[in-house]
């Protein structure tokens, strides 16, 4: 793996909660992240998902310090940004942007498509001289596929597609390394998300961008990923290459979410194991003891309640050579095949990126 | 690290393969967006599209009540800076003689109690109602809608402690917020009572800027201006003042007319403005003890009453239709 050009480190994001009106006494704390960890290098597209509600997006969020971490450290080559200077925050911002997730929300609807995108060049006025700015804006709306001409008109002329490129055209107005992508498409048509994602995976090679992509479309993220990590309620359970994860996942989550991915061909549907959970996700105000997902686990022993499990390659394939060997935080983590193979590929990748017609 | 392109520096030597399937989305050029066929700003090569502002002055102008409150408020405003041009009197100028007189020629409204010709006092009492009504909207707006809304923006402790003086306001009651206060200004004009509105008027405004302010904050375009590194005040003055604006000069009109009727009320009940100011408030007051003789005294002055914050009302609920985009 090349180098790493983020570092991510035991980030834990609480939100206290409080009693009393005058007298605020902390009674608790919703532990939206809760330890995680990952790295990502320079070029990779590192996918996220995990179920509504586990922390992706607060994740998403500390990334490009919207949100302050607990504690815990997010280094960008090196240098914990969570703990900057206005003055240096600043310049770090640069280089990580961000996509959201609702094309309507995103967008000020009293400011020109002209404008939104060259904001970045306002607010750092040292990457584009004045009289270039509106040139450089005109070749970003080329490069997202939106006709130059649109510069004058307003978001709410345009497409939900459209605007999330408009979005997408102002995250690489100053030329980032990273993007974080927080849920890029899960607001768009499904036709259009092909085009999206497609658009993304050009603009990677295009501008060697590294991409963490949240998501909560498991063959939306397999489709652009390099490697894929899953999140339950504030932590990684499993984190891996997109094969490994995919075709040989050895958390009983991930196996789980993966038995609910639909499968277009009838046939194989009829043979594939469907894993049903029980129960709901517990509270992140009141987490479980051990292992978080013990709640709902059918494997769950008394040792799951009394011990935390690590996410770090189980021990079963440590010494194997088995191709399901990659981080996993499971006591009893065994490889399990739920998604059936595909047809003529080994699984090495997602579908192919054609159209969009690659996303079922 | 790779070699990292230089994609923008050399204009137009960017590979296109971004554009992906996008092709087929955009849009033909221009003709469906426009919605209006026509008109000057739609026939120039670079025509500029409509913002929301200019789209919501594109339905004021097709709303008929827009246009009659916007006229009679029009014509509020020139007889209240130039009362001569249709009004040749003097409306301090009264004979005891013809007191309580009815319609005669020259004198079409009468005369009230002391003689003095209504028709004058009519066009002049505009003054203090437009005077009083546009100051007092102009300064709770401007209290409150930046109290209101610097606490919506920082939140925590300035929030609360703002919160909780704009309950304590609120509990006053205005009628005899006025009665106690103003009693005891001896001042004649009409500064005091547009002071009084200002001061129990404000937590109605900072409220409605607060909510609002609250609500645009959470939207991402604002996360994302902080994420690109915007200071605070861009983000103020780019992002959340233009997109809060919109309820504020909506409740801020409204408000407008029931001011001016407060004033009326505070007039009438001798605390307001006092003669020898002309206003209507005053003269409903002194023609209500005879009614009965001639009720022509109190119907003028109440009428160009009503009918002025009948136009502020009218007009602030065009506005709101405009403005909310729900109702396109």
């Amino acid at each position: 793996m090349a180098e790493a050009i983020l570092e991510v480190r035991d980030l834990h994001k609480h939100y206290p909660l409080t009693q009393g009106i005058v007298f605020k006494k902390q009674v608790g704390a919703v532990r939206a992240v809760d330890g995680v960890d990952f790295d990502l290098a320079a070029g990779e597209t590192l996918g996220i998902v995990g179920e509504s509600g586990c922390g992706k997006s607060t994740v998403a969020k500390m990334l490009v310090n919207l949100e302050r971490p607990t504690s815990g450290a997010i280094r960008y080559k090196g240098e914990d940004i969570s703990r900057l200077s206005p003055r240096a925050l600043k310049a770090v911002r640069r280089n990580i942007q961000m996509v959201f997730q609702d094309p309507y929300t995103s967008l000020n609807p009293r400011m020109t498509v002209g404008d939104i995108i060259g904001e970045p060049y306002e607010i750092h006025p040292e990457v584009a001289p004045k009289g270039s700015r509106r040139q450089k804006v005109q070749d970003l709306l080329d490069v997202v596929g939106l006709n130059p001409e649109y510069i004058n008109r307003y978001p709410h002329q345009f497409s939900g597609g459209q605007r999330q490129r408009i979005g997408i055209a102002r995250g690489l107005a100053l030329q980032p390394e990273i993007i974080v992508a927080d849920e890029p498409v899960s607001a768009l048509d499904v036709s259009v998300q092909a085009q999206v994602v497609n658009l993304l995976d050009n603009l990677q090679t295009e501008f060697s961008l590294s991409y963490v992509f949240i998501a909560h479309d498991l063959s939306i993220v397999r489709h652009i990923s390099d490697r894929v990590g899953v999140m339950y309620l504030g932590r990684i359970v499993e984190i891996g290459t997109d094969a490994q994860i995919y075709d040989h996942p050895t958390h009983p989550y991930t196996q789980a979410l993966l038995s609910a991915v639909p499968v277009p061909d009838p046939e194989a549907r009829a043979h594939r194991e469907r894993i049903i959970l029980t129960g709901d996700v517990p509270s992140p105000a009141n987490i479980p003891s051990g292992c978080r997902f013990r709640t709902r686990c059918w494997k769950a022993q008394e040792r799951c309640t009394l011990e935390v499990p690590l996410l770090a390659v189980p021990a079963v394939f440590r010494l194997t050579d088995s191709p399901a060997k990659h981080d996993s935080a499971c006591h009893f983590a065994e490889e399990k095949q739920v998604v059936p193979p595909e047809p003529g590929a080994d699984g090495s990748d997602g579908p192919d990126g054609a159209g969009g017609s690659g996303i079922p | 690290m790779p070699e990292q392109p230089q994609p923008f520096d050399d204009g137009r030597a960017i590979n296109h393969t971004g554009a992906g399937g996008g092709t087929d989305l955009a849009m033909d050029e221009g003709e469906s967006l426009e919605k209006t066929p026509g008109g000057p700003e739609g026939t120039g090569p670079d025509r500029k599209p409509r913002s929301l502002w200019s789209d919501a002055w594109h339905d004021l102008r097709r709303n008929p009540i827009f246009i009659i409150s916007g006229l009679i408020i029009v014509f509020l405003v020139i007889i209240s800076i130039w009362p001569q041009l249709i009004a040749s009197g003097n409306p301090l100028d009264c004979d005891l003689s013809k007191a309580q007189e009815g319609s005669q020629p020259g004198h079409p409204f009468g005369f009230n109690g002391q003689g003095c010709d209504v028709y004058t006092r009519t066009v002049y009492g505009a003054r203090a109602s437009v005077q009083v009504g546009l100051f007092a909207t102009l300064g709770v707006t401007l209290l409150g809608s930046v109290l209101g809304g610097l606490a919506g923006f920082y939140g925590g402790a300035w929030d609360g402690f703002l919160s909780r003086i704009t309950d304590v306001f609120f509990a006053i009651p205005v009628i005899l917020g006025g009665l106690v206060l103003l009693s005891v200004v001896s001042n004649n004009s009409v500064w005091p009572v547009i002071g009084f509105m200002v001061l129990l008027g404000w937590p109605q405004l900072s409220r409605i800027a607060r909510g609002s302010v609250i609500t645009v904050k959470q939207n991402d375009y604002v996360q994302a201006a902080r994420a690109l590194g915007a200071s605070n005040s861009r983000m103020m003055l780019r992002h959340i003042t233009p997109n809060a604006l919109a309820p504020v000069i909506v409740v801020a009109t409204i408000a407008l007319g029931t001011y001016i009727s407060l004033e009326a009320t505070l007039s009438f009940l001798g605390v307001g403005l006092k003669p020898p100011t002309v206003s209507w408030g005053i003269d409903i007051s002194s023609a209500a003890a005879y009614v009965r003789n001639a009720p022509h005294m109190l119907l003028w002055p109440s009428g160009a009453l009503a009918i002025t914050v009948l136009a502020f009302i009218m007009l602030g609920d065009a506005v709101r239709d405009a403005l909310d985009p729900k109702l396109r």
